[in-house]
């Protein structure tokens, strides 16, 4: 190997933190401190080590960079790792996410303070692991497999109707993943290699590529999540730990519009056109219909679960509006809402943290005692609902442009979302935030500490940066996406001169 | 310069806010008050030097790439022309005046300087609003001061009344944004671009092309246009989309004056002015807007003569006036609309300054019912309110004479239908105007107190720090009128706006000086009628009113109740979007979805899986061995395959 095989050294690093914590023994104290400490360790260091990419990328091409080839299984199968415009922001928005995380449940979490250590770490290592790889075989390993940590999270340190919550994820994603893995053998008969570039570069027949994409988005339309198979999400929020909920809305949601991006355009080209209706029509529901749920939520957690599904919406009609905006705006929405709605989450931890309640009708009123908590909130609040100036503006206006230039009807509805999601988001911020205070028992809550304020911190820095010059960020997809966009276009021209000479026969 | 004058707000605000307890009540009052006393000064040194000044002055400042996505490339960047200057001194004259009242006014608040950091932010963001030189920056401005109006309509959040109102503002809005978005968005699909300099350049050759939009083949520019106005209708508060206005006067009374009156609802008349080069190309939505801005003026007229809150009837007031600068701009007379945009500047934050001052007299008593005879107790304030409705009605040599009866005139001008609607509507509404504004006077200024003992003996002239600004704006209602007339209207027309403003036919406001006499004289005499009815009524006879409400009932309470708008609001958007989301929440989700989706899976599968004893960690190892099929069916598959 040429260089310094680092995408796999940032993958793996959190194993390194699993082997330590699980070597600490002693009292329990000492035992759950020097956990934490490595937890936090583990994962800061992660992330330093992955500023290596952000500062050795190189911008100006669409090739996968810091490639690593291994031969693993044979006969076409073996350990590729490498990223490009599309993933690198996503493995760096997963290292900044868990130290946050790490931090988040470090005075909540009480029992088995080390398992709940492990199965982050092992969460992170899976969850970078999905974006860095380049075969289909590791890819559905990293993929399936950071599910096993994420039920755990939620069936073990979860709600009270965590059981529920944590099979009602395992149900969906399993049929999901099924269909995909059936997709997957196809694919590997068909191309005789499970290579991700190549495949990328594979022309599957037509006719096959409808089935192969509806086997891709079964998955992946479960892990967006898409109406309607969005159930879970909700109640996978409302029982898991704040943690939890910040890897959920921040990274796994994004897991489903990587997947898109990476698998459904590139391979199945047509398929990914001549479908397009479908996701239109199931992206539009999902922003009406899911805002108008989210305004009658009495749960906070809830409430902006719903919100994720619509956000979530914008997301999949940018990726199949077919042009650069449209994709463009997708991936800044994703970071977007990685930032926001893990901010959100935390917003709702802060209080849950104190009084032990999600419920909306509890609350009110906590400006009074808690201004720098009511600036946070409102903050994020102001961010979710797409204010221009931070980083969800960005993403959903170009998302909007691109989707108009396809039709001015998607637009139209989409835009629905924008004006619910100001009601929804609002309405809730004045339910807990503003008002009289007059309960009794909020009136011993206190402002955010130290530790929230350092966690908070670097979530409103970037999702502002992030709102008033994109081009940091945005630099280091253009290639890729142009690109991306250039074999579709190909694809596109190809498959319809085909048509018309036999529509011409 | 310019920088200076935009940043300074936002400098100010960040100090002010975010360093509450280090800088003290004082020291935010000092750094707020004192950047935009700078802001102001420069913005007057800029409007002298880019507008006054005969030639082409405008220009253009690069700030910074914002987004750049393939072809969508926007900057921040400000563009400053006559029309820009001629904001900048209205924004931020206002705002330093309503910056330096506010710390009298707000006094005994306990958030002084979350007031005053706050006042600063959103004379930022109208400062980016009227310096964009694109659309999207605009935009940008626009939902920044959509942002600081929530946070200020709901300053007093412990009233549940306030936060509702403040929802209600950024809702409304919202709704508004949804046409200005589209608008935007039709935009760059046509021309490539969202810069205005791009965008103004090449719609001649637009003109009568078509879009697919809704499918539905329309005219472009005109489609273009009126998802614009939509915006601008949410902004300005225009029939319509006007509920949200009323209700904002929640907010502490320094915050009407300045965004509620002065600039923020202006924005939608500056947005039109702006894009006059696209509007020109586009007569049927020039017709639009003309024929929305008149009946606001005359609905909004309607509303406003039997409302008791004194804060409400200037509210609808302001909401009427706007309609005034609309349908001037529908029939082509920019000048007069930006002028009258000007001039109402001063004049009616000075009202709403007054009517704070009278409200904090009368121990914040808004109600007009409860009081009377403050003339001889608070009578600096009195006569500042006098000046600002001589000007509002268009008295003879006062601001609103000069730039109303322009727009009136320039409506029957215009020799078209909806402009000779425009003409009825303005007249009929300049009669109500002036005998509201007179109601508001006589009710609160004249007669015998009706206010309890308490309050009357309370009653207080406001400290200098409050009155102070009252008569620069008494100047400026006083004298704005008559300098500045040639220069907007007039003989210097073409020097002054120096190709800001553009015009494709005749310029309604030349021929507007040839009209009969009797138009002319019709403004005036309704002003006059006003007056008088409201002096027979409320000094002469005070029992007449009472009357009048028993004849025409009906009539009464239409007006009474702003023409049902909220109720029908409520019922049909309101309500239906919390019912659907309750029936789609249970309904949907919980039962169909959830019934025979996971739960109905669910139920077969426990059936099973009640063999496994342990049923919690049984999921896990399905998946698990799911899992681990799966992968061994692949391994299989290549073991075979590989041979």
């Amino acid at each position: 190997m040429e260089h310094f095989p680092i995408l796999s050294a940032i993958t793996f690093l959190p194993l390194l933190g699993v082997i330590i914590i699980l070597s600490i023994n002693g009292e329990k104290e000492i035992v759950e401190r020097n956990a934490r400490n490595a937890a936090l360790l583990t994962t800061v260091a992660t992330f330093l080590f992955s500023l290596v990419l952000w500062f050795g990328f190189d911008k100006t091409t669409a090739e996968f960079q810091f490639e690593e080839h291994a031969a693993w299984l044979g006969g076409g199968i073996s350990y590729h790792m490498g990223i490009d415009g599309i993933s690198i922001l996503f493995v760096l928005l997963t290292t900044f996410i868990m130290p946050i995380c790490i931090l988040c449940g470090w005075e909540t979490i009480k029992d088995r303070v080390k398992e709940y250590l492990v199965a982050f770490l092992l969460l992170e290592c899976f969850m970078i692991g999905v974006f860095c790889t380049l075969d289909l075989v590791l890819f559905y390993v990293f993929f399936e497999a950071g599910l096993i940590p994420m039920f755990l999270i939620i069936g073990v340190w979860g709600g009270a109707n965590r059981v529920y919550a944590a099979y009602k994820l395992f149900l969906y994603t399993l049929l999901g993943s099924v269909l995909m893995l059936v997709a997957m053998l196809y694919m590997y008969g068909q191309a005789g290699t499970t290579d991700i570039p190549v495949l990328m570069n594979y022309d599957f027949d037509a006719g096959a590529q409808t089935w192969l994409w509806l086997a891709f988005f079964a998955s992946f339309a479960v892990k967006m999540p898409m109406w309607p198979v969005h159930t879970w999400l909700p109640d996978a929020h409302v029982q898991a730990p704040t943690a939890g909920s910040v890897i959920l809305a921040g990274i796994l949601l994004k897991m489903g519009g990587y997947g898109f991006l990476r698998f459904s355009l590139p391979m199945f080209p047509i398929a990914s056109y001549e479908l397009s209706w479908l996701i239109y029509g199931l992206s539009c529901i999902a922003i009406i219909y899911t805002s108008l749920v989210a305004l009658r939520q009495t749960d906070m957690k809830k409430l902006i679960a719903y919100s994720s599904v619509a956000h979530m919406g914008f997301v999949t009609l940018g990726i199949f509006a077919f042009n650069i905006q449209g994709i463009e705006g997708a991936i800044m929405v994703m970071l977007a809402h990685g930032l926001v709605a893990s901010a959100l989450f935390l917003c709702v931890g802060v209080v849950y943290d104190r009084l032990h309640t999600r419920d909306i009708d509890r609350y009110g009123g906590l400006v009074n005692i808690m201004p720098r908590y009511a600036l946070v909130f409102m903050i994020f609040t102001m961010a979710s609902v797409g204010l221009p100036g931070t980083a969800n503006f960005i993403g959903e206006i170009l998302v909007l442009v691109g989707i108009f230039k396809v039709s001015s009807w998607v637009a139209f509805f989409a835009l629905f979302g924008v004006v619910l999601g100001a009601a929804y988001m609002l309405y809730l911020y004045r339910r807990v935030v503003f008002g009289e205070l007059t309960k009794d028992d909020l009136k011993n809550m206190l402002d955010l500490d130290k530790r929230e304020i350092l966690i908070f911190a670097p979530l409103i820095f970037f999702t502002l940066w992030m709102g008033v010059y994109p081009s940091t960020f945005m630099d280091f997809i253009h290639v890729s996406v142009e690109n991306l966009n250039m074999q579709h276009e190909t694809a596109m021209s190809t498959y319809h001169a085909l048509t018309q000479t036999v529509t011409g026969n | 310069m310019y920088q200076t004058i935009v940043f300074l707000p936002l400098i100010a605000a960040l100090v002010a806010g975010l360093f509450s307890k280090q800088v003290g009540v004082r020291g935010s009052q000092i750094i707020t008050c004192g950047a935009l006393i700078i802001a102001a000064l420069l913005s007057w040194f800029a409007f002298f030097k880019v507008a006054m000044t005969p030639g082409d002055h405008s220009l253009h400042i690069q700030v910074l790439s914002w987004i750049v996505s393939g072809d969508f490339q926007i900057n921040w960047a400000f563009q400053i022309d006559t029309l820009t200057a001629v904001m900048l001194v209205v924004v931020n004259t206002v705002s330093c005046l309503v910056h330096i009242y506010s710390v009298g006014y707000m006094s005994h608040d306990p958030h002084i300087q979350r007031f005053m950091s706050y006042l600063s932010l959103f004379t930022f963001a109208m400062l980016m609003l009227v310096t964009a030189d694109n659309f999207v920056q605009m935009f940008f401005g626009w939902e920044g001061v959509g942002l600081a109006s929530y946070l200020l309509i709901g300053f007093w959040y412990k009233k549940p009344s306030a936060c509702a109102a403040a929802i209600k503002a950024f809702v409304v809005n919202r709704v508004g944004d949804f046409g200005f978005a589209l608008g935007i968005f039709a935009i760059f699909m046509t021309f490539g671009s969202a810069d205005f300099a791009v965008v103004f350049s090449d719609v001649g050759a637009y003109s009568d092309k078509t879009i697919y939009f809704l499918g539905m083949e329309l005219d472009l520019l005109t489609t273009i246009c009126i998802l614009l106005f939509i915006g601008a209708m949410g902004k300005s508060a225009q029939l319509g989309l006007h509920t949200w206005l009323p209700d904002a006067m929640e907010g502490p009374t320094p915050v009407s004056a300045l965004i509620h009156a002065a600039t923020m609802v202006t924005a939608g008349v500056f947005m039109v002015a702006r894009c006059s080069p696209l509007f020109e190309y586009a007569p049927v939505a020039l017709d639009v807007v003309c024929i929305i801005g008149a009946s606001t003026a005359f609905f909004a007229a309607t509303v406003g003569m039997s409302q008791f809150d004194i804060k409400r009837v200037i509210a609808y007031s302001t909401c009427s006036q706007l309609g005034y600068m609309f349908f001037a701009l529908g029939i082509g007379a920019y000048g007069a609309a930006i002028f009258h945009l000007f001039t109402h500047a001063f004049f009616k934050a000075l009202l709403f300054l007054g009517s704070g001052s009278v409200i904090h007299a009368s121990s914040d008593e808004q109600d007009m019912r409860n009081m009377g005879g403050l003339r001889k107790k608070i009578p600096l304030t009195f006569w500042m309110m006098v000046i600002g409705t001589l000007a509002l009605t268009g008295f003879p040599f006062f601001a609103g004479y000069y730039s109303k009866d322009m727009i009136i005139e320039s409506a029957f001008a215009a020799h078209s239908s909806v402009g000779s609607y425009a003409f009825g509507m303005g007249v009929a509404a300049a009669l109500m105007t002036s005998f509201y504004s007179w109601r508001l006077i006589f009710m609160t200024f004249f007669g015998e107190s009706r206010a309890s003992k308490e309050v009357q003996d309370h009653v207080h002239e406001s400290p200098q720090v409050m009155l102070a600004p009252l008569y620069v704006l008494a100047l400026g209602a006083l004298v704005s009128g008559f300098l500045f007339k040639e220069y907007f209207v007039g003989h210097h027309y073409e020097d002054f706006w120096a190709g800001a403003l553009t015009l494709v036919g005749d310029n309604v406001m030349e021929t507007a000086h040839h009209v009969p006499s009797w138009v002319i004289a019709s403004p005036f005499i309704a002003m006059v009628s006003g007056l008088a009815i409201a002096y027979y009524f409320y000094i002469k006879r005070p029992e007449m009113p009472g009357k009048f409400v028993q004849t025409f009932r009906f009539l009464h309470a239409l007006s009474f109740n702003k023409w049902y708008f909220d109720e029908l609001y409520d019922v049909i958007f309101v309500r239906p979007a919390m019912k659907l989301g309750y029936f789609l929440w249970k309904s949907g989700d919980e039962n169909i979805i959830d019934r025979y989706g996971p739960d109905g899976v669910s139920a077969a599968v426990v059936r099973v899986a009640e063999r496994f004893r342990n049923l919690q960690s049984g999921y896990l190892y399905h998946y698990a061995f799911a899992m681990l099929i799966g992968l061994s069916a692949f391994v299989t598959w290549f073991v075979l395959g590989g041979q």
